[in-house]
């Protein structure tokens, strides 16, 4: 029996790593992910975990420890949003580069400058080519399950990547709504036992991580990275489908809302597809056929499968909730486009950079992209690709 | 403890191996080579190196001189990551995960770039948080892996490629950061000041102590960088001895808010005798520059008589 319970989004995240219990936590606080830490070392200060919780000076040092708690063979978490992501930048690189399947709960906020601690994704945006795998989460619910199924994901033979599990910033993170947790027992079953092949700790087999690597291997060894990133897609559903046996609740590498006969289609992440659902169900009211698909896997990126999601659409508009400033449009949008036509799939798409900042987008502004959808169908063209959503004119 | 390290030297083999591609008559070697000796046979090590000439010419994949587990992640971060595996350590075994009546040391190497500098917060907060480990700084007073760059630990007046010593500013106009008194004030349980080759047993001591003392513990180890500092390679030994004889480097440890001066030279040498022989301080004995070795030398003097009363006040 599932156990029901009113959560924010960061005591979702909290409570998973509750359940998870890893070996290691080593977190710095920061806006809005403070919490998921201060959860957390509750839970160490009581002994409901047997977590060793590192309360380390900087989030530079938080990724640092985690890589060397991983390579040593622990299981280490940590969670961060924005500048603290910015700042573990360096170190983002090298627990990817290691293979180390270190688990975040990343709370997205914008980064700075100027310095605002609200809701968008520029942060995820910058670590977007770091080799992590990234899954999105529309609410608690997901967040909650993204993070049970991580480890499964990360620690797989095949992949052996780091996970960030992304939220929205407030609009999930200090939320509460209803959630259904899965028992204890079961997460740790599974979750199951973390049994690493190489390892700092192994005495009888001493081993040396992290070498000067020149021109003569480093090349195989991205190849390798990508090649582990690719894989990743198949063993994602494989968690997804023993997920589903578990808790009847069902993921796939994204979300179809409505789309089957859509002649149009948003597509976006994270708690805008909440919104983005309401709107479709109030247009499909009045005949107009909307439709979404919801990035959940953003890192791999699922191309041919989304190219093929939309096959029948004539007009598709990419919310990209961070503005890429390369002058031609979102990162989500880019990558929708190229996975697009790579596969044959000619429909009109425009851009959208919108919530920057944690400006509140609105249904009626949703509703307005359909709009744009339409009369982009009707004129057969796309006059402006990039453009804004919610931007004040004064 | 009765030992005889020349025995200790020939009976212990040597953790880390020949076939590195550090400089001759490079400092740091033997520093890692007699740390490393201190190190109970039956004891496993994981070792943290941060970036530089350490890191980059003893592990160049896919050869390593390392025999102890070895991580390397990047500059400034050596001490946190070997926070983070002495984390691991300590929750493992706790969960009975691995082998109770097995030890594991953790030990951190970094040059002084990686240390005063770059990596000064990550081992200001790891030596705060207690970890079981020990923070080795080999410093040689400058970056040298990246071409001898001015460093916080270079002394004044010495000329580096970002200090040159030109018609205007005559080298280094800054004085030497003291990192050892910084990490005495961490107030963790052993911080000791030493050097690499000329006292070996100075070292090998204090490494022990340093290794087998819980909790954090820091040492300080002068290691000469011949190309640095330009003197010949075969005067390791001797560069050594005169840093310590003029004072400049003196050799001391701290353990529970008490000095201890491990070596007072019998005679205090005149810095110019530690300055003379190396290329980097060539111009400070140019005419008319007469009044930089007095300077230098009121320096040396200030420092060893702080360290001495520092002593004397402590052991009251």
């Amino acid at each position: 029996m599932s156990i029901r319970e009113r959560l924010s989004g960061n005591e979702a995240a909290a409570t998973a790593m509750k359940q998870i219990n890893p070996d290691v936590v080593a977190a710095f606080p920061i806006t809005p992910s403070t919490e998921i830490p201060q959860y957390f070392s509750t839970f160490v200060s009581n002994g409901t975990v047997d977590t060793e919780f590192v309360a380390v000076e900087s989030e530079h040092s938080a990724m640092s420890a985690c890589i060397g708690a991983e390579a040593a063979g622990a299981r280490a978490m940590t969670a961060t949003s924005a500048n603290g992501l910015s700042l573990m930048w360096e170190m983002i690189y090298i627990a990817s580069s290691l293979r180390l399947p270190i688990v975040m709960s990343l709370v997205n906020r914008a980064v700075s400058g100027p310095l605002n601690i609200h809701n968008d994704h520029s942060d995820a945006m910058g670590v977007r080519d770091s080799g992590w795998l990234m899954l999105f989460s529309e609410n608690n619910q997901e967040a909650y399950d993204n993070l049970i199924m991580a480890h499964r994901i990360a620690e797989h033979k095949d992949v052996l990547l780091p996970l960030m599990i992304c939220q929205d910033g407030f609009i999930t993170s200090h939320s509460i709504e209803n959630i259904e947790l899965i028992e204890d027992e079961n997460v740790k079953s599974f979750v199951g036992k973390y049994e690493p092949k190489h390892y700092l700790l192994n005495d009888k087999e001493p081993m040396a991580v992290g070498p000067m690597d020149l021109q003569a291997y480093l090349f195989e060894h991205k190849y390798q990275q990508a090649e582990a990133m690719k894989n990743a897609k198949k063993v994602i559903l494989e968690v997804a489908k023993d997920f589903e046996k578990m808790t009847g609740r069902k993921y796939g590498l994204f979300e179809e809302y409505k789309l089957e006969d859509a002649e149009m289609a948003i597509v976006c992440m994270n708690s805008t597809a909440g919104t983005t659902k309401d709107v479709v169900d109030h247009l499909r009211q009045k005949g107009i056929k909307a439709g979404m698909l919801k990035v959940r896997v953003y890192r791999p990126f699922p191309a041919e499968e989304i190219a093929k999601a939309l096959s029948n659409v004539k007009a598709v508009a990419v919310l990209d909730k961070s503005d890429s400033l390369n002058g031609a449009g979102g990162a989500l949008f880019e990558d929708v486009t190229s996975g697009m036509y790579i596969n044959g799939n000619t429909a009109k798409v425009v851009s959208y950079v919108y919530g920057i900042g944690g400006r509140d987008t609105t249904a009626k502004e949703i509703e307005s992209v359909y709009h744009d959808l339409e009369d982009i169908i009707k004129s057969n063209k796309v006059d402006n690709p990039y453009r804004y959503l919610g931007l004040r004119k004064e | 403890m009765a030992y005889n390290l020349k025995e200790v030297i020939a009976e212990k083999p040597s953790r880390f191996t020949a076939g590195h591609r550090m400089c001759a008559g490079c400092g740091a070697p033997p520093v890692a080579r007699m740390i490393l000796r201190a190190l109970k046979p039956e004891d496993h090590a994981v070792i943290a190196n941060a970036t530089g000439c350490m890191e980059v010419s003893s592990f160049i994949y896919p050869y390593t001189a390392w025999t102890d587990s070895y991580i390397h992640t990047a500059f400034e971060c050596a001490a946190a990551t070997c926070s983070g595996a002495e984390a691991a350590y300590k929750s493992l075994k706790r969960q009975g995960k691995i082998e109770q009546d097995k030890h594991t040391k953790f030990i951190s190497f970094g040059g002084d770039g990686g240390t005063y500098d770059i990596g000064l917060q990550s081992l200001s907060g790891a030596m705060e948080r207690g970890h079981d480990m020990v923070y080795v700084c080999y410093d040689n007073g400058a970056y040298m892996n990246t071409g001898i760059q001015r460093s916080s630990a270079t002394p004044k007046f010495a000329d580096t490629t970002t200090s040159p010593a030109g018609s205007v500013i005559p080298g280094k106009m800054q004085s030497r950061k003291d990192l050892t008194e910084i990490m005495v004030s961490h107030h963790i349980p052993y911080v000791a000041q030493t050097i690499g080759v000329n006292n070996f047993k100075d070292l090998y001591e204090k490494a022990e102590k340093a290794i087998y003392t819980e909790g954090p513990a820091f040492l300080n180890v002068l290691a000469p960088c011949p190309r640095g500092w330009g003197y010949p390679t075969d005067m390791l030994m001797e560069i050594n001895k005169l840093a310590i004889d003029t004072c400049y480097w003196p050799l001391y440890e701290v353990v529970d808010g008490k000095y201890k001066i491990t070596y007072k030279p019998a005679k205090k040498l005149p810095i110019e005798e530690f300055l003379k022989p190396q290329k980097r301080f060539k111009h400070m004995f140019k005419e008319g520059n007469e009044w930089m070795i007095k300077e230098f030398q009121e320096e040396v003097d200030r420092r060893w008589q702080e360290l001495l009363d520092l002593e004397e006040i402590t052991n009251r």
